[in-house]
């Protein structure tokens, strides 16, 4: 069941300058309207994991680890292997996140990367195969969401990607349908990078990585999946509110602009944990 | 009992679908208002081989007290699946889909009810989907949108909703379950008609910008014929009593 949250106290109070300050073209942390906060990517911060990332935008931190483990394809695709993208909220992040099973808030955002992720064949999950119809390999991306500052979905993707371009599993050998690892390893096939690119709707302002303060006042967001030919690759509205065409179009047009920016940055950052 | 067959291509050298509609055509749709008793508002929708039905009950006391809103009505809504309802048995316990399209379903309808109006109360939208093709969580804001004024409660306006999508390289109105498996893109769309706004707006698939925005143009307009569907079956059940 899924229920109108409660608007935070300290939204009422901020929402007038904030609002006050957009109109201006202002931001309460003094940004552009269209401009994304610092961002900070870390590979391979988890030894144990098959690959893992830090990425901190702003003051939202979140970590993502990639586990790689053995199992049944489904049977409707017998030659792929399989994705499950899971999201904690933990306690440690905000004082609004309590423990227990995942709320839809985790749910949706854990879908959400997911639809980034699959819709763009990042991973090349025909190579995944190991046994048509018997084995495959199942990736796992675990997000745990550090500390909240807003925007969790643009930052989990990234995290979520990063950790999977910086995966590597064991090289094996199949003997009478046993698996025999081997001790070199090899990356992960990873063939696109999608990136989730959020706007929020403030009053009539569309505004690029809302943080905390800005969502608890958005009338509603919109995520776009950019893939790296350029097109719309997953789509998500979020929020109370209603967006109209034109707001639509212009997000569309502003996510394919700002996506590469970010693609970028994801490729130095890997070329430097290489070197 | 397997309806489905994996089809060899969704699309013939006709420019007809699988199941014969043009690329820009809906699939048959029944609207029924007030088919249960209790509800204070439901509604029966069949679309193509979708059939759900939307009860809604308040605005009522809210329970527990903790969610009360002290300046408007909480919306609840809960999307849930019958296990008869797909191919294969769905098992009842609520599934991470059912959760987040009951979350979708629920921010693509509150822009439309005047919340405000009800504070401190629930408004519940409930939904069963009796048989799924493809689409169900459009059908359902369309039959939550037509339980929801039989309610009685104040709307800005009736929502309507229908899904684009890509199969064989073209733009296809209204997917229907395989060509939402097989094709390229699916694209649920929720509007408020008189307002053109868009309040569901998700996408998987892959689309370019311009593909995308042909096909936002198409569903505006399937949304017009759908919302006169929607009057038309308002007024059937409120001219019958009327007799």
């Amino acid at each position: 069941m899924s229920y109108t949250p409660h608007k935070s106290p300290i939204a009422n109070l901020e929402e007038k300058n904030i609002l006050d300050l957009l109109k201006q073209d202002k931001r309460i942390d003094g940004r552009g309207l269209t401009e994304y906060r610092e961002l900070r990517i870390e590979p391979n911060i988890i030894e144990k994991a098959n690959g893992s990332a830090r990425v901190t935008l702003g003051k939202t931190q979140v970590i993502a680890g990639v586990k790689v483990e053995v199992g049944e394809p489904f049977p409707d695709t017998p030659n792929e292997g399989a994705l499950s993208v899971n999201a904690e909220l933990t306690p440690i992040a905000h004082p609004s996140f309590e423990s227990g099973p995942p709320g839809e808030g985790a749910i949706e955002l854990a879908r959400v990367v997911d639809r980034s992720i699959r819709e763009s064949n990042a991973i090349d999950r025909e190579k995944l195969c190991i046994e048509s119809g018997k084995k495959v390999f199942v990736v796992f991306i675990d997000l745990n969401i550090m500390d909240h500052d807003g925007n969790l979905i643009d930052a989990s993707t990234l995290a979520a990607l990063v950790a999977l371009l910086s995966s590597k599993i064991n090289n094996y050998e199949l003997k009478d349908g046993e698996i025999i690892y081997k001790s070199e390893q090899k990356p992960l096939p990873v063939n696109d990078c999608p990136i989730a690119i959020t706007f929020a709707k403030l009053g009539e302002t569309l505004i690029l990585d809302p943080c905390l303060k800005e969502e608890a006042i958005m009338k509603c967001r919109l995520t776009v999946g950019v893939n790296e030919k350029g097109s719309i690759c997953a789509m998500q509205k979020g929020g109370l509110g209603e967006f109209n065409i034109d707001e639509i179009k212009e997000t569309t047009k502003l996510a394919t602009e700002k996506s590469p920016e970010i693609r970028k940055k994801i490729s130095e950052v890997m070329k430097n944990a290489k070197n | 009992m397997n309806l489905n067959k994996i089809p060899e291509k969704l699309i013939d050298e006709k420019g007809l679908r699988i199941d014969g509609r043009k690329l820009d055509k809906l699939r048959p749709i029944k609207l029924e208002v007030g088919v249960l008793n209790n509800a204070e508002g439901s509604a029966y929708v069949e679309q193509g081989r979708n059939k759900l039905v939307v009860g809604v009950y308040g605005p009522r006391e809210t329970h527990p007290k903790h969610m009360i809103i002290a300046d408007r009505a909480v919306v609840r809504c809960r999307y849930r699946m019958t296990p008869f309802s797909t191919e294969e048995r769905k098992n009842p316990a609520p599934s991470r889909r059912e959760m987040e399209i009951s979350k979708v379903i629920r921010e693509a309808l509150e822009p439309a009810i005047m919340s405000e109006y009800y504070p401190r109360t629930t408004i519940d939208i409930f939904i069963e989907i009796l048989q799924s093709d493809g689409g169900t969580r459009c059908a359902s804001v369309t039959g939550a949108a037509l339980a929801l004024a039989d309610a009685g409660i104040p709307l800005k306006d009736i929502i309507s909703s229908c899904s684009f999508g890509k199969a064989d390289g073209k733009i296809i109105l209204d997917l229907s379950d395989a060509e939402d498996k097989y094709g390229e893109a699916d694209v649920p769309v929720a509007i408020m008609p008189n307002f053109n706004y868009i309040t569901l707006l998700q996408m998987d698939g892959e689309l370019t910008i311009d593909e995308f925005n042909k096909g936002l143009d198409m569903i505006m307009k399937a949304c017009m014929e759908i919302h006169d569907l929607q009057k038309e079956a308002l007024k059937q059940k409120y001219t019958q009593n009327d007799k």
